[in-house]
């Protein structure tokens, strides 16, 4: 049923929810194995951050960035409805605001995490590294 | 013009599961999905079984799942489907009795576990309890209720915890809580501050969009969680 029923832009929203809510679960069991083999397998896990740096890693790392910020996004409009309930009758519109949101935070990290993929220069540096 | 009616049907005389049957019938834009099926029933199949009685959207008795979504039959017409092909199944979640009627015994349970009534610890008044027109705008909205399950099968977390309370029981249970002539608010909370009560609301909508009479289900939720959080605080 939960594939048949048509829901609008509310059940989208859920759904979303839920998928980047596990992709983000999935990243972090990820994440404390290769913590942990950082003081295992010194090699193996030098070896694992070149994968985070190679294209495929860097689309990855993309996914990632759009999960987190997706789910960031779409829970503040939970938790402004939760706080004022009378705000459920714009949640299409808080929807919409997230994405507006989404892309015009997304977009410069997306450009950030994918330029060294293409030969660019990251736009922004930290560390002067 | 001519529409492909596909209806789910079961009958658990004969079917080990449930089946769709194709039906064209000629609609004119303006009928109903109802008509449609009052076609099909009286000229084609007469053992086509599913509940109706006001026929226009007051009694709550005809909803079902109208090309994915709960809708009422009665209220929902061809031209607004914008489709040749109309599929029509059961309210999800609920056991099918035969072809699109559901068993509503489940569903009236919970309606009646919120205790749906005015309750008071005052002595009934010479004439009626009067109430501002502020104090009675607070729970309008749900008062509308007409009980016909399309919000709480429409419900995900209904469908993946069938022991969830629902969005039709919660609306009852909204409507007396916030009614300043009632009494027993405190106990309704309690009932519904349950585990099986309103924290299983995910917030996705469905309820309110299934809802023929238009209510706002997820605000009166909200409106209720929001009120248990405050007899906790």
């Amino acid at each position: 049923m939960l594939f048949r029923y048509r829901g609008s832009e509310g059940m989208l929203a859920w759904a979303f929810h839920r998928i980047s809510g596990v992709a983000i679960w999935a990243f972090i069991l990820l994440h404390v194995l290769d913590i942990w083999l950082a003081n295992v397998n010194a090699t193996l896990y030098n070896d694992l951050l070149g994968l985070y740096g190679s294209p495929v890693g860097r689309v990855g790392e993309s996914l990632l960035g759009a999960a987190l910020l997706y789910h960031a996004l779409n829970g503040l409009r939970i938790i402004i409805m939760d706080f004022w309930p009378s705000m459920t009758r714009y949640h299409k519109q808080l929807w919409y605001a997230n994405w507006v949101a989404f892309v015009v935070i997304g977009v410069p990290i997306l450009i950030q995490i994918m330029a060294p993929a293409f030969g660019l220069t990251a736009p922004f540096t930290f560390g002067g590294a | 013009m001519q529409i492909e009616l596909r209806i789910l049907r079961f009958d658990p005389e004969r079917d080990q599961k449930p089946h769709e049957e194709s039906y064209k019938v000629e609609a004119a834009p303006m009928d109903r999905v109802l008509d449609l099926l009052h076609k099909v029933k009286y000229e084609q199949d007469g053992t086509l079984t599913f509940r109706r009685s006001c026929a226009h959207g007051v009694c709550g008795s005809d909803a079902m799942l109208i090309n994915g979504r709960n809708r009422l039959a009665c209220k929902i017409r061809v031209d607004q489907l914008k489709a040749k092909r109309i599929t029509v199944a059961p309210l999800p979640g609920l056991p099918v009795t035969k072809d699109l009627v559901v068993d509503m015994d489940g569903f009236f349970e919970k309606f009646r576990s919120v205790q749906p009534y005015l309750q008071t610890n005052t002595p009934a008044p010479e004439r009626e309890r009067r109430q501002s027109p502020a104090d009675r705008a607070v729970f309008d909205d749900t008062t509308k209720c007409i009980l016909c399950a399309a919000c709480t099968t429409s419900c995900p977390s209904f469908w993946a915890q069938p022991s969830y309370v629902g969005p039709a029981a919660i609306v009852n249970a909204h409507r007396f809580i916030f009614d300043t002539r009632d009494d027993a608010a405190e106990e309704r909370l309690e009932i519904l501050a349950d585990r099986n009560g309103v924290w299983r609301c995910r917030t996705i909508f469905n309820c309110t969009d299934a809802c023929p009479r238009g209510i706002h289900i997820t605000q009166a939720i909200l409106e209720v969680s929001s009120k248990i959080v405050e007899h906790h605080a």
